[in-house]
């Protein structure tokens, strides 16, 4: 059995202090005993931005890849070796900027993994710029006259692809985000958290102050996960911002469909050329 | 079936026929791309691979899949040479030439011979067919065919008549012409039909009326050349001294899928290939897609990034990552190539290389991504390169791909060409067992800590460790990584360290290919230097100048990154080096920036063809 303190890797985080980020590695390091895994089994794939950072500062292995591309290569980690656990993470520029078309494709495609979001609806590494998820007439470096854009409604794009856990958390309310994330995990198929992780240093108007105020846990309030309509009532709704499990289904994640490939992990396939297989290889060539 | 039912009045007045002993035929079959021109094409170059000629083939056919009918851009067009020696071009010029209507004969002219035959099918012949594919007037009524043989053959009159009795509609009776004029072409150079029979049989077991038709016109076409007096000579092509063995016919895509089935098993490792829709690289994934049961992983992704992103989550996963494009497709995989050259891991990438730049013509041939395979990418960022030369060599660079990219942990680049990947030749079955295994190891647990970036002191590869061992948690990324631990790190000495790691390593390869070979004398006044494609051209080139006197050697690169190391010596014993390309010079720019002393000039065409090898030989002369 494995215990927080397995979790924990020596390089201290390079985040601002007060950052959001703090709240998710600090649930996900506490999320992981509870589902009983143990660090050699867990796979962490990221992007690139301050929160894509986090595999760097926990003891599972790892994989820190390029701006937007968590997801494919965590899928294709996944196909390859679908014993260890697979979770992605990133920011929103990563997952719903510049990764997006993957972020669809693999809903859709729903390969059993989860991929969390740290959202703080602004450009952090970069200094500040307007984000996916910033508000319209937010004001950002990139828009000193105010965000010209609608934000992305990050929920109801995954719930209009075919994701089969759609959820979101805040990562100050650590009990619910460990409670979500370990859902996710368990979950059969492609999950998706979104998790407000407030940017102290470069969103002056999504911080910890306006999610403790604004945030409303939909799972207390004997809401219905099943139910697709009213997880997009949730999600699109404007007079408070719903967290947790919006909407969770299983399918059958992609693994299940490809069987006769993947029924044991690539890796674990019995290979080397047997006389059987070398004439039935021959026999294919002619 | 019964002839005489027929072809009755023909039979009655058949003419004396005399058989004719040639040792090489080039035909050209040419029509509308829905006429099955590649279809008979290939059914052609079955039977001489059957039929024990050497041979090679160039299909060239548009990018749309059905343009309007009749017209100039539609036309696809087939060309086979075949020989009783050994050939590696699919000829320059045709001796036959197969026009299925007005538009393939105009396109299509200036590829055959003086005195060449040209078969025509007459029934289309008509004024808007003609205005169409912009003759003014009549070609076969003019002086604009003077200089051929000509056979006027209704073949769609004809097929209809040799159908008339089957129950199908007018349209598919009209599909069936492409067999009556195989089975003409068939009968002119005396080839088995058996083949092509037992092929119909096959592909259209669930329709019998559609086996039946193509058969009959099949055969009608065999007798109709047989009984008519306008082909007087019937020619054959004795069989090729090929080295004995087992040979099937065989594309350069064809022999890339199977290369990397066979790579992946004698290396032990399931292959992840990461794909996404491509001309002229898409077949590679129809081939591999069938063959799951040889332990190959196919994904479809969503597009060119996430195709090379997840072949190298695949490696990481502990497996062999693949991916294959074409030009366009490689642009977009550059920074994921280079993430693969940061974390050192695994990966080939195919790229079947098609004329550019931007989309440009994506069913024509090129040689023109070599620099951007060499130095597209951000930073210092060298990866090894190796290119097939002919369509069945595919089959050992392959495995020589997939050896490098395990051995050095190094992204690998395949580099194909929509000529290699479409064309045909014969292909002697690999002994497997004779083939060397691919060793991997994977390191366990032990004591100290695990370091990823301790490298191997010979090859300098970082070893491969495969994630869910215990004890072995680690993590890697793009960002600089510390040497021993891959720690992140901005330490100005350890990124000079790590980057000339990285190259030293990819150097390395050099002590670990074939040294180039020269085919000619060793020194001279000209050295003819090539790679990829054009390996063919110039073999028959510089044996076709030999006969006339002119005697220079040929060394043809099948490693491009790192180079042979007894390049630069085989270079210093020449006067001259020609290296005609399929681009503006590229192979030239890496000579001369790495040769400087090297007296080296260019032969360079990119009109999306191949090299005729009268061009090659036309250059040698004028600066022999």
């Amino acid at each position: 059995m494995s215990e927080v303190r397995d979790f924990v890797h020596k390089v201290v985080p390079d985040w601002c202090p007060g950052c959001g980020d703090f709240g998710l590695l600090a649930g996900l390091k506490k999320a992981l005993p509870g589902v009983e895994l143990e660090p050699n089994e867990v796979m962490l794939v990221s992007g690139i931005g301050c929160s894509s950072n986090l595999p760097g500062f926990i003891n599972t292995y790892g994989m820190h890849t390029l701006h937007g591309r968590a997801l494919p290569v965590a899928q294709g980690f996944k196909l390859a070796n679908h014993k260890m656990t697979v979770i992605a993470v990133g920011g929103d520029g990563d997952g719903y900027g510049i990764g997006v078309g993957h972020l669809v494709h693999a809903m859709r495609r729903n390969i059993d993994m989860t991929y969390i979001v740290m959202n703080n609806a602004v450009y952090g590494l970069t200094t500040g710029q307007t984000s996916p998820t910033s508000g319209l007439r937010m004001k950002t470096k990139s828009t000193p006259f105010g965000n010209p854009e609608l934000p992305i409604n990050p929920l109801t794009l995954a719930l209009g692809s075919g994701c089969s856990f759609v959820a979101r958390v805040y990562t100050g309310h650590v009990t619910q985000l460990v409670d979500v994330v370990q859902k996710a995990i368990r979950h059969q198929g492609f999950a998706l958290v979104d998790a407000f992780s407030p940017c102290v240093t470069f969103n002056k108007i999504n911080t910890h102050d306006f999610f403790k105020t604004n945030v409303k846990d939909i799972n207390k309030l004997g809401y219905d996960s099943s139910d697709i309509h009213a997880a997009f009532r949730e999600a699109a709704r404007e007079d408070y911002i719903a967290t947790g499990i919006f909407y969770q289904k299983e399918r059958p994640c992609y693994e299940a469909t490809e069987e006769e490939t993947l029924h044991v992990p690539l890796i674990d396939h019995e290979l080397g050329l047997s006389e059987e297989d070398q004439a039935q290889l021959m026999a294919e060539f002619i | 079936m019964d002839r005489k039912s027929t072809f009755e009045t023909e039979a009655e007045e058949r003419v004396r026929k005399s058989k004719a002993l040639v040792s090489a035929i080039t035909v050209r079959f040419a029509g509308d791309s829905g006429d099955g021109i590649q279809l008979a094409g290939d059914q052609f170059a079955d039977t001489t691979a059957v039929m024990g000629n050497d041979f090679a083939t160039l299909p060239d056919f548009p990018a749309e899949i059905r343009a309007p009918v009749g017209t100039l851009p539609g036309v696809s067009s087939f060309q086979i040479q075949f020989s009783d020696s050994i050939i590696f071009s699919p000829g320059d010029l045709a001796d036959v030439l197969i026009a299925m209507n007005p538009a393939a004969l105009k396109v299509n002219l200036a590829q055959v011979k003086k005195k060449g035959l040209i078969v025509v099918n007459g029934s289309v012949f008509n004024e808007p067919n003609l205005k169409k594919a912009g003759w003014k007037t009549n070609p076969l009524e003019d002086a604009t065919l003077r200089d051929f043989q000509i056979l006027n053959v209704p073949l769609s009159a004809l097929t209809q008549t040799a159908l008339k009795d089957q129950p199908l509609k007018l349209s598919e009776v009209e599909r069936c012409k492409n067999f009556f004029a195989l089975g003409m072409v068939f009968w002119l150079y005396s080839r088995s039909r058996d083949h092509t029979v037992e092929w119909i049989k096959k592909k259209f077991a669930k329709r019998p009326e559609i086996v039946n038709a193509n058969l009959r016109a099949l055969e009608a076409g065999y007798n109709y050349a047989d009984m008519t007096e306008v082909m007087p000579v019937q020619y054959e092509v004795k069989q090729a001294a090929l080295e004995p063995g087992t040979y099937r016919k065989i594309t350069g895509n064809e022999a890339t899928a199977i290369g990397f089935i066979t790579g992946a098993r004698l290396a032990n490792k399931t292959m992840f290939y990461g794909s996404y829709p491509i001309t002229p690289a898409s077949n590679i994934l129809h081939d591999l897609a069938r063959h799951k049961n040889y332990n190959v992983k196919t994904f479809q992704a969503e597009d060119e990034i996430a195709a090379c992103g997840a072949a190298i989550g695949a490696s990481f996963g502990g497996e062999l990552g693949v991916t294959a494009t074409s030009g366009p497709g490689l642009c977009l995989k550059a920074e994921s190539v280079n993430l693969a050259v940061m974390a050192e891991l695994p990966l080939v990438v195919i790229d079947v290389q098609r004329a550019g730049p931007s989309t440009g013509m994506p069913t024509k041939t090129e040689q023109a991504d070599l620099l951007q395979v060499m130095f597209g990418r951000n930073g210092e960022s060298p990866i090894a390169v190796v290119a097939p030369k002919t369509p069945s060599d595919c089959f050992q660079m392959a495995l020589e791909a997939v050896r490098i990219a395990l051995k050095y942990m190094t992204p690998v680049v395949f580099l194909s060409e929509g000529n290699i990947a479409n064309a045909a030749e014969p292909w002697k079955l690999p002994e497997l067992d004779r083939l060397p295994k691919i060793e991997v190891n994977h390191p366990s647990a032990g004591k100290g800590p695990f370091l990823p970036y301790a490298r191997h002191p010979e090859t300098l590869a970082r070893p491969w460790e495969v994630p869910g061992t215990r004890g072995l948690e680690h993590r890697i990324g793009g960002l600089a990584k510390a040497d021993l631990t891959g720690n992140v790190s901005y330490d100005p000495e350890n990124n000079q360290r790590m980057v000339e790691f990285r190259a030293r390593k990819i150097a390395r390869i050099a002590n670990d290919i074939p040294e180039a070979t020269i085919d000619g004398p060793e020194s001279g006044r000209l050295l003819i230097l090539g790679w990829g494609g054009t390996y063919g051209v110039i073999y028959e080139a510089v044996r076709n100048l030999k006969r006339e006197g002119i005697t220079v050697s040929h060394v043809h690169l099948n490693y491009l990154n790192p180079f042979p190391k007894n390049l630069e010596k085989i270079l210093g014993q020449f006067e001259h080096v020609l290296i005609p390309e399929l681009n503006m010079g590229q192979l030239l720019f890496l000579i001369r920036a790495r040769y400087p002393k090297v007296n080296a000039s260019g032969l360079n065409k990119v009109q999306g063809q191949p090299f005729q090898t009268k061009e090659i030989e036309e250059k040698i002369k004028s600066i022999w």
